[in-house]
């Protein structure tokens, strides 16, 4: 065996490099708790109707009793729903999805709000949005000839008027 | 010169590959003006889903395993210095992959299998579409079968001798071929099939997009080391000096069998079928295969350097304008060297655990992918087809030019395609859509990138046109072939006591069975005990 001393040293730098990017890997998952989705829960995708959770009335914005917000949505052919849906900036924020039919992704395009949608199973985000304004929420898995055409908005407003147009902590729907 | 025998193989199974990748090119140029929305007439999501699947199915599938193929028989007899091993066997493995071929390539032309490369249940093709998929995967592990014979019989009649380095290549890359089809292979035939045939109701998507991402990772190492190979036995002689590690590339080789396995889910890291430890597993296994890359990088270069100062080369970078630039295999690595890095530093955004979010299926993906293989991988397909071409047919290359001017317009064509696709995919656009309609301002930056990338895709269908040209008009040659030897590289270094371990196949399969029950045991067998609602049949 013969190993040059110029590869040795490349086998350092190499080894340095990786052991950087794991180290940032590594804290910004076990220090700052950033983990994509991942919750490993079921559902049976033909009976959303008959769930708790994602059965149509229940479905959009909830705040909950600690001042956090609750997001239930359904992904269906050709659409997310409800279509359309009002959420403050800057406040931590779960979004809870589920199939009608096949596979869906989910993204807000200039945001980290991404997910597969994966019919049988329950997705779940967490995550803040710092910028007030419009954003599309579309569909960036091929789900069918209809794909293009399947997206929902969402409008992000400043906390203050957020808590102006939600007074009580029991909102609704907005 | 080869026996005709190998030399007919060869031919062969290059032909199917090329035919699939020229048609398939067709069908990228249609992609890329379809998806600007420029052309009003030309919309229809139907045609260009078809045309995604088709293009996806040929480029990923075809093109690849029938040019693996080809390469293989033509490194182990040359290599070897033996002749094909059951060449009968060899031809029925030929005719086998391609009757999958057509068998899965009529339903997708005619829009019956339009569930893309990544089939994607629980939407349903026709069931010769995963037949077809299935056939041809099985006639390719004909392939890896007479390899490893090859490979294992040399060793026996030449004990204490190291393989040949390019054998060594293609040894590592038929095991992992079958390991790596293993996963697409139990989607297909224990959930698509059956199902598709309506002998069960229901599959689970979650489970088949597991045995998937088994695939889906190594499999993209199946394609790119043939390219390898040809940067560490093509390529230091072709630019007129020895390779500078032939040690540290049989460990690139074993790095790249034994880590590019058990890592697939870096393509699930958005999906709610697996936990978040499992992710992150894979995730540092993600980078742990970056070593091979990045000592490939350093051992390819020190040869080219050595090279270039054997030419005159002076100074810092003096040796890089002393290569033969000429030569088109020196001039593809170069090439190729400058997408990978590019597509790598690109690869290390995707493979990262946290920060994938932003980019997971945004068209960010394709442009990453194009790099690395349509730019790569195809660049040092192209290259080693001038190579083989004269040996196998005994007359010499058209043009030098042409080919020089067909490696540059693909170098260049695929630049000015993949770099507005990245930028498309940070402005947030997914990939797999056929037309814009989101009523967004967002959508509005998208358009000028759209022009650009039209462009490349024009010059990368003349490039592809400019290829098969040469290859067809060079089979009516006149001029014979004035050099139809093999032409390996030496190494600086010849192997020498190589520990026992580097060449022994039934460790290396106990390692990887060992890496793949670690990673993906688990992951597979909880959907066994998990309470999961299967998904019935789609349409599209």
């Amino acid at each position: 065996m013969h190993i040059d001393p110029l590869e040795k040293k490349w086998l350092y730098i190499t080894f340095g490099m990786v052991g950087l990017f794991l180290g940032a890997i590594f804290i910004s998952a076990l220090i700052s708790g950033i983990h994509p989705p991942s919750n490993v829960e079921t559902i049976d995708s033909a009976r959303l109707h008959l769930s708790e959770e994602f059965a149509e009335d229940n479905l959009g914005v909830k705040i909950q009793s600690d001042g956090s917000i609750r997001v239930t949505m359904v992904a269906g052919r050709y659409g997310f729903f409800p279509r359309h849906i009002t959420l403050p900036a800057d406040t931590t924020i779960t979004f809870r999805w589920a199939s009608i039919d096949v596979l869906h992704g989910v993204h807000m395009p200039m945001t980290n709000m991404s997910t597969m949608v994966v019919p049988g199973y329950v997705a779940e985000v967490t995550t803040e949005f710092p910028k007030p304004g419009d954003y599309p929420m579309l569909c960036n898995e091929y789900c069918g000839t209809g794909h293009d055409f399947m997206w929902s908005k969402v409008t992000v407003v400043d906390k203050q008027t957020w808590e102006r147009q939600h007074p009580s902590s029991k909102g609704d729907e907005s | 010169m080869i026996d005709s025998q190998t030399r007919n193989l060869t031919l062969w199974n290059l032909s199917v590959a090329f035919v699939a990748f020229v048609v398939a090119c067709f069908l990228g140029f249609y992609q890329v003006v379809e998806r600007s929305g420029l052309f009003e007439f030309l919309k229809s999501e139907r045609l260009y889903f078809t045309s995604v699947s088709t293009h996806g199915v040929l480029m990923a599938f075809v093109l690849t395993t029938f040019f693996i193929m080809g390469f293989g028989y033509y490194t182990a007899v040359t290599s070897l210095k033996r002749p094909v091993w059951k060449p009968a066997l060899a031809w029925a493995g030929f005719g086998l992959t391609l009757l999958g071929t057509v068998m899965a390539a009529i339903p997708l032309v005619a829009g019956k299998a339009s569930v893309l490369y990544t089939f994607y249940p629980p939407i349903q093709a026709s069931p010769w579409f995963y037949i077809g998929a299935a056939l041809l995967v099985v006639g390719s592990w004909v392939w890896c079968a007479i390899m490893v014979i090859m490979a294992v019989q040399w060793k026996k009649d030449n004990p204490g001798q190291p393989l040949p380095l390019a054998m060594y290549a293609t040894t590592a890359n038929a095991l992992l071929w079958l390991w790596t089809s293993a996963g697409v292979a139990m989607e297909v035939v224990f959930q698509l099939i059956p199902w598709s045939l309506g002998w069960m109701d229901a599959i689970d998507p979650g489970l088949s997009r597991t045995l998937f991402a088994w695939t889906l990772h190594p499999i993209v190492y199946f394609w790119l080391l043939p390219a390898y190979t040809a940067l560490y036995c093509f390529v230091p002689r072709a630019a007129g000096g020895y390779l500078f590690s032939d040690e540290m590339a049989r460990f690139a080789f074993l790095g790249l069998l034994v880590f590019s396995l058990p890592i697939g889910f870096h393509h699930l890291y958005m999906d709610p079928e697996q936990g978040s430890g499992w992710k992150l597993l894979h995730g540092v296994g993600t980078f742990l295969v970056t070593v091979p890359t990045l000592v490939t990088g350093f051992t390819v270069l020190a040869s080219m350097e050595i090279a270039g100062r054997l030419r005159g080369g002076k100074g810092l970078f003096g040796w890089i304008g002393a290569l033969p630039w000429s030569n088109p295999m020196v001039l593809a690595a170069i090439l190729a060297f400058l997408m990978l890095i590019l597509g790598g530093f690109g690869g290390i955004i995707n493979a990262s655990y946290a920060l994938n979010a932003m980019i997971h299926n945004t068209a960010w993906v394709p442009g990453h992918f194009h790099l690395i293989f349509a730019g790569t991988t195809i660049i040092m397909y192209f290259a080693i087809t001038y190579h083989l071409w004269p040996r196998l047919t005994g007359k010499a290359l058209y043009s030098n030019n042409l080919a020089l001017v067909q490696l540059w317009t693909w170098f260049v064509g695929m630049t000015m395609l993949s770099t507005p696709w990245h930028v498309l995919g940070l402005l947030g656009q997914p990939r797999r859509i056929s037309e814009v309609t989101y009523n967004s301002l967002l959508t509005l930056a998208w358009q000028p990138y759209e022009l650009f990338m039209i462009m490349g895709g024009a010059v990368l269908l003349g490039s592809a046109i400019l290829f098969a040209y040469l290859l067809i008009k060079s089979l009516g040659s006149t001029v014979a072939a004035s050099d139809l030897e093999p032409a390996y590289a030496e190494p600086i270094h010849a192997p020498r006591d190589l520990p026992g371990w580097v060449e022994n196949i039934k460790l290396w399969n106990v390692v990887i069975g060992a890496l793949m029950l670690l990673s993906f045991g688990y992951p597979i067998l909880q959907f066994f005990f998990l309470k999961t609602y299967d998904s019935i049949p789609w349409g599209y």
